[in-house]
């Protein structure tokens, strides 16, 4: 399964949006055009049968990477290639969102919601073998076959990401992007929907790009993690290095302002700042004016993303020179 | 950074507990019967102590939060109990008596703390006017008062902040003026629900930290109402997990965590992804929290639970000590059966 084979790689991607005032209001007001580069000259690349991860504060940008990988917005310059899938073909991937309750179509019954992708491409030659599909990806994803014709409303949030689950299934992806896939559900429903998408990998041999703000389930779940800040990522390591020597001081930020509940850090007083807004986001190296080791060049010179050893990479000034 | 209690006020009641709830009951009447959203809940709260109040969504911790504090929407009601905040008794109040209690005596804290300030007033003028009036102090010294605040919540340049409009202030910010606002008028009390949740995690600590810190230099009691074990975990003294509008385990904060006696906060414990270990499989809980209108009878976790008998369907067990905590649960009252 996991032969090394690159399921998906991202080279130099960037996003920006075009935020403006209206025409009329620019005109009026002399204002110029306003635009925010959400992701900036972002590239990794994910392996089969891995999972991936993508960490970071809101407003970083890791649910446009999300959105560009599966083709829901266009990428402003840099390319996204996808490997090879089983056929030959390339890979194909699915998406599941955060929230279960707007993904979900309330006029469906859970059948046609899981089976609209099969019939839209074609996947089963009769509505027979359709149907019966359908109850074979209600079964794996622990739902009973008579679920089919309920409608979404009828079940709970956990019970309805399991359906967003199937839906993402029926197209049968080898990569599956989850955006923050359990952060409306509850920590015991939680654990009950990671355990699941650990099964499906292990059992359909998946391929998982993960976004999330929750480092303990990123931990649980990925082999690699990227941290990304205000659109760039500036540590990438496999998870075991991340959570054991983060190099970034903003991945050590991160660490230490987690909630732990085996050690709470009870008495200590919270490293202050906030994220910059990303209209205006600092010269250089963007975490400058809240990093606690920040020297003279970090202000005026942009950290590169630089390989530290074989699973490593970090974009500081200060690791570097170290 | 200090924020002094106004003078004399609670001078009488230094050993009177700061919330004093006892045998709460809250049901919604519906036009299908009646439904109780909690079920003889008891709690108190010491001066300058925080107590975590933690559950799944539906649990009904936030109405727990409400009913303190006089909030509750129509058509929830009390139909049990007593709420006392600093020796005073508070559920028996008419709503104008209420209004007077509420800010003056407790604070509170919500999730979102962009519709918790008003839009179309500076931070200064809604800080001064709630000072104003539960205190009745001249305009100059509630101004004085309004700049110790913002001092005190960390808020950096106070003069120029005073002046400027909510949406000037990012989440974090806006969090703690929500804060200084809920002391404004030096409370016993405040109830703060969910009050990181819409913030990041670099963000709560810096907040958790705050309530922390407030909490020791006033003497205000704390009601952190939250789905997340860790902030408890960091912040409060002693802790009540709630199920199904019940509560199922309290006690000091460590003990619950790392001794938890109740099946259902085992439970929970377990499927909390570690930050140190990594395992292949959580533990998870099956099922989910039932319905108001679905409670299962006798302990409402009896079809979850693995360690379920027959006594678990039939009677509801009480909350009792247990070793350093206290648990509702059959397994330590003499079995299951």
């Amino acid at each position: 399964m996991n032969d090394l084979a690159p399921a998906l790689s991202v080279n130099h991607v960037t996003k920006t949006f075009d935020v403006s005032a209206p025409w009329l209001n620019r005109v009026i007001e002399r204002r110029p055009k306003l635009f925010v580069e959400a992701v900036s000259d972002i590239s990794f690349t994910v392996q089969k049968g891995t999972c991936f991860s993508i960490v970071g504060e809101s407003g970083c940008g890791k649910s446009t990477v999300a959105r560009l990988i599966t083709g829901l917005y266009k990428t402003t310059s840099g390319d996204i290639s996808f490997g090879a899938g089983t056929a030959g073909a390339p890979i194909r991937m699915q998406m599941i969102f955060q929230d279960p309750h707007s993904s979900l179509n309330p006029r469906w019954r859970v059948g046609d919601i899981i089976a609209e992708p099969i019939r839209e491409m074609k996947l089963r030659d009769s509505e027979k073998e359709t149907l019966e599909r359908v109850r074979e990806l209600l079964e794996t994803v622990g739902l009973g076959a008579d679920d089919a014709l309920k409608y979404p409303h009828e079940f709970s949030g956990g019970q309805r990401q399991r359906i967003s689950i199937a839906r993402a299934l029926a197209s049968e992806p080898e990569l599956l992007v989850c955006d923050e896939p359990t952060s409306a559900l509850d920590v015991s429903v939680q654990a009950q929907i990671l355990n699941l998408m650990r099964r499906l990998q292990d059992e359909l041999g998946l391929t998982y790009l993960f976004i999330s703000h929750d480092l303990s389930v990123v931990r649980h779940m990925s082999d690699h993690i990227a941290v990304m800040y205000l659109g760039r990522i500036v540590e990438q390591a496999a998870v075991e290095e991340l959570f054991t020597a983060p190099k970034h001081p903003y991945s050590k930020l991160l660490l230490a302002t987690i909630p732990d509940i085996a050690n709470p850090k009870r008495r200590v007083e919270a490293q202050a700042g906030e994220p910059p807004s990303p209209l205006n986001p600092p010269s250089g190296c963007a975490f400058h004016p809240r990093c606690p080791i920040a020297m003279a060049e970090c202000s005026q010179i942009l950290p590169k993303l630089r390989q530290l050893d074989e699973n490593g990479q970090v974009a500081c000034h200060a690791v570097e020179s170290s | 950074m200090m924020v002094q209690p106004i003078e004399d006020l609670h001078a009488d009641t230094a050993a009177v507990p700061a919330l004093d709830v006892s045998g709460l009951s809250v049901e919604f009447p519906s036009r299908h019967g009646t439904l109780t959203a909690i079920d003889n809940v008891s709690m108190q709260i010491a001066p300058g102590e925080i107590l975590g109040v933690v559950g799944e969504s539906g649990a009904g911790k936030s109405i727990t939060g409400l009913a303190v504090l006089g909030l509750l929407e129509s058509p929830g009601r009390l139909c049990g109990g007593s709420i006392h905040v600093g020796g005073r008794r508070v559920d028996t109040l008419t709503e104008k008596e209420l209004t007077k209690v509420r800010g003056r005596e407790m604070g509170a804290i919500f999730q979102d703390p962009l519709t918790a300030l008003n839009p179309l007033f500076t931070v200064g003028k809604q800080l001064v006017e709630t000072i104003r009036l539960h205190t009745g102090m001249a305009k100059d010294e509630a101004n004085a008062r309004a700049l110790e605040l913002l001092q005190a919540v960390g808020i950096p340049a106070p003069e120029e902040r005073l002046r400027q409009y909510p949406h000037q202030f990012s989440g974090g910010m806006r969090q703690r003026v929500v804060i200084a606002l809920a002391l404004a008028a030096g409370p016993r009390l405040i109830i703060a629900d969910e009050p990181t949740t819409a913030l990041d995690v670099s963000i709560q600590a810096q907040i958790t930290a705050l309530l922390r810190r407030l909490c020791d230099t006033t003497g205000v009691g704390i009601m952190l109402v939250t789905h997340d074990m860790g902030v408890i975990a960091e912040t409060a003294d002693r802790v009540c997990v709630m199920y199904s509008g019940r509560v199922v385990e309290s006690g000091p904060v460590a003990d619950v965590i790392h001794n938890p006696q109740h099946p259902y906060t085992i439970g929970l414990m377990r499927a909390i992804p570690s930050l140190h270990d990594r395992v292949e499989t959580l533990a998870q809980i099956d099922g989910s929290m039932p319905r108001l209108n679905a409670r299962p009878t006798g302990c409402a976790f009896h079809p979850r639970c693995p360690h379920a008998g027959s006594k678990c369907s039939a009677e509801t067990p009480p909350l009792v000590p247990v070793g350093t905590t206290s648990a509702a649960c059959w397994l330590q009252q003499g079995g299951t059966q």
